[in-house]
């Protein structure tokens, strides 16, 4: 779940399109870039799927990490392959958002600037090996809760693009237990590896699906368009649900003693995150938040001369073929 | 067959690739992002294939694995050119530009060696490189054309580089092949590239060496491989 604290904006368009509009929801349509839309959807998504673009990029770094220090060629390779996907990931849903109208380097600029966000997961340092486990196992599992359900959103192009990031994603949540296995089952160090990652992203991956919905003004609106499929709380507890027997099956233990299972409700009790800690994330002081930021600030600017000449080159390619013509 | 030629060829795309891994995440944009982390994917495949035969052939029970992380810079047989550090895309470019066309031709000719395993190995990295190649004399040339400061860049990193490419084709009996013999095909690639880039060839062909004989490295290497062989290194035993 890449996109949290999504602000649904109004639209003041013609309530007889609107109507009708809400009908080709209802419906199940998918709607496509030329199709009428009203401006609040048109802007709600650009905001929902750049938050998710920018996410994936910035998301390559905590991972990135610990490219250079793989402990196996083997381990290397697939840590590789999996930052790829997601600048991949990051280069679909970038081009998903310019159907709608905003160009990628335009994106880039509100995320320099501060005007987008990304996902507060990403704030957070990747310390030991076992943290490319975490990441892989929890983070990729809560993001595919969410993203699932999103090959069914309303918007063409958001919804094709999820259904290839959600087969790749399944990939990285295997790798990602995988790596816990063999931690869960190696040395003691090893093994305190493996407790310890869980025990630092346990709470940040539960803030990955955002505050609990009773505070969020904005989901009604995004959940009647289908861009929102599902509230905070459900998802959460489903991931919840979902990921206590893996941590005991990998003999790791959940860091929260109120957790239970609860027979009534078919799910399991938990702890909420510090929620307090999650909006100072989200105002720019995650553990990792300046750094994050500069890293990519200082990948654009030091890449702008490149971006540039490749650019003058193509110009000059193409003056070259008209003039020959 | 000779187990240091295996291990050079391993080496080569163990540090190359290794290199370019360190640009994850701070590429100039997403599609070169996403291209120089696949070329590095690439080179650590080879880099198996190659240590793993070595292992095997040298016959002590060493994988690619205890090759790759458990042996001292003195004991790494990569050429000088490939532990050279990023610095900036035109380094990393040029460098990429100047190693993929000697490996096209080092490949081209282990394809037709009398073991069968390296032929295997070199036909299947060729596919590879022969992409790598074609990618990173289009972005020499682009760069070359593209703007004053470009050009400028990319023509510093040629000066910068040029150095070190007399290595490559040192011929020494440990090599899997007569490298020297590929230099005449490398230079009309080069040449080609260049004048279709605007750059200006170096006059000088000093060469500096000691990489493929791992009498003297750069300093660079040392630092590259306390990254790289930190966990083997720090908890020994362990498996990942």
């Amino acid at each position: 779940m890449y996109a949290q604290m999504i602000k649904s904006e109004a639209s003041q368009d013609d309530p007889e399109k609107l109507t009708a509009f809400q009908a080709r929801i209802d419906a199940g349509d998918k709607i496509e870039p030329k199709d009428w839309m009203p401006s609040g959807y048109r802007k709600t998504l650009i905001r929902q799927i750049g938050q998710h673009a920018h996410s994936e990029i910035v998301g390559q770094l905590p991972e990135g990490n610990w490219i250079t220090r793989a402990p196996t060629l083997e381990r290397k390779a697939i840590l590789l392959a999996k930052v790829q996907d997601e600048a991949g990931h990051g280069l679909y849903l970038y081009c998903a958002a310019e159907t709608l109208g905003v160009s990628r380097d335009e994106l880039t600029e509100m995320l320099l600037d501060g005007r987008m966000k990304y996902s507060s997961i990403f704030n957070y340092p990747t310390l030991t090996w076992a943290d490319m486990g975490a990441v892989g196992w929890l983070v990729d599992g809560a993001a595919i809760m969410n993203q699932v359900p999103l090959q069914r959103t309303s918007y063409g192009p958001y919804a094709r693009a999820m259904v290839r990031i959600c087969k790749e994603e399944s990939f990285h949540q295997r790798q990602g237990f995988d790596i816990m296995m063999k931690m869960a089952d190696g040395t003691d160090a090893q093994k305190r590896m493996a407790q310890d990652a869980l025990d630092r992203f346990w709470y940040p991956s539960l803030m990955m699906f955002g505050p609990s919905d009773a505070e969020s003004v904005h989901s009604e609106q995004s959940m009647a368009w289908k861009i929102k499929m599902n509230s905070n709380d459900e998802l959460r507890q489903k991931f919840v649900d979902q990921t206590v027997p893996q941590a005991e099956y990998l003999g790791l233990t959940v860091p929260d003693e109120n957790l239970k299972w609860n027979e009534d409700k078919g799910g399991y009790d938990f702890s909420q995150p510090d929620w307090s800690e999650f909006f100072e994330v989200l105002k720019g002081n995650g553990p990792c938040s300046t750094e994050r930021i500069e890293a990519r600030q200082k990948a654009w600017d030091d890449g702008a001369w490149v971006r540039e000449a490749r650019m003058a080159h193509a110009a000059k390619k193409r003056s070259a073929k008209v003039a020959a013509e | 067959m000779s187990v240091i030629g295996l291990i050079r060829m391993g080496d080569n795309t163990l540090v190359l690739g290794q290199r370019l891994s360190e640009w994850c995440g701070h590429a100039p944009a997403l599609e070169e992002d996403i291209a120089l982390a696949n070329t590095a994917l690439d080179l650590i495949g080879q880099t198996q294939l190659w240590l793993d035969l070595a292992g095997q052939r040298e016959g002590q029970g060493r994988t690619a694995d205890t090759l790759a992380y458990t042996r001292d810079a003195w004991d790494f047989r990569n050429l000088l050119l490939v532990e050279q550090p990023n610095r900036d895309f035109a380094v990393t470019m040029t460098r990429q530009f100047l190693f993929d066309t000697w490996h096209f031709e080092a490949l081209q000719a282990l394809i037709n060696h009398a073991d069968a395993d390296i032929s295997a190995i070199a036909q299947k990295s060729a596919k590879e490189v022969t992409y790598h190649r074609e990618r990173s004399t289009d972005i020499v040339i682009a760069l070359g054309n593209g703007t004053e400061e470009s050009h400028d860049r990319m023509q510093g990193a040629l000066d910068r580089l040029w150095p070190y490419v007399g290595e490559m084709f040192a011929q020494d009996d440990d090599d899997l092949t007569d490298m020297s013999v590929l230099r005449d095909a490398f230079d009309v690639h080069v040449s080609q590239t260049l004048s279709e880039s605007t750059l200006t060839k170096p006059d000088s062909d000093f060469a500096h060496q000691g990489g493929k004989t791992g009498t003297r490295h750069s300093e660079h290497l040392g630092h590259m491989l306390a990254t790289m062989q930190v966990l083997p290194r720090n908890y020994p035993g362990a498996t990942w």
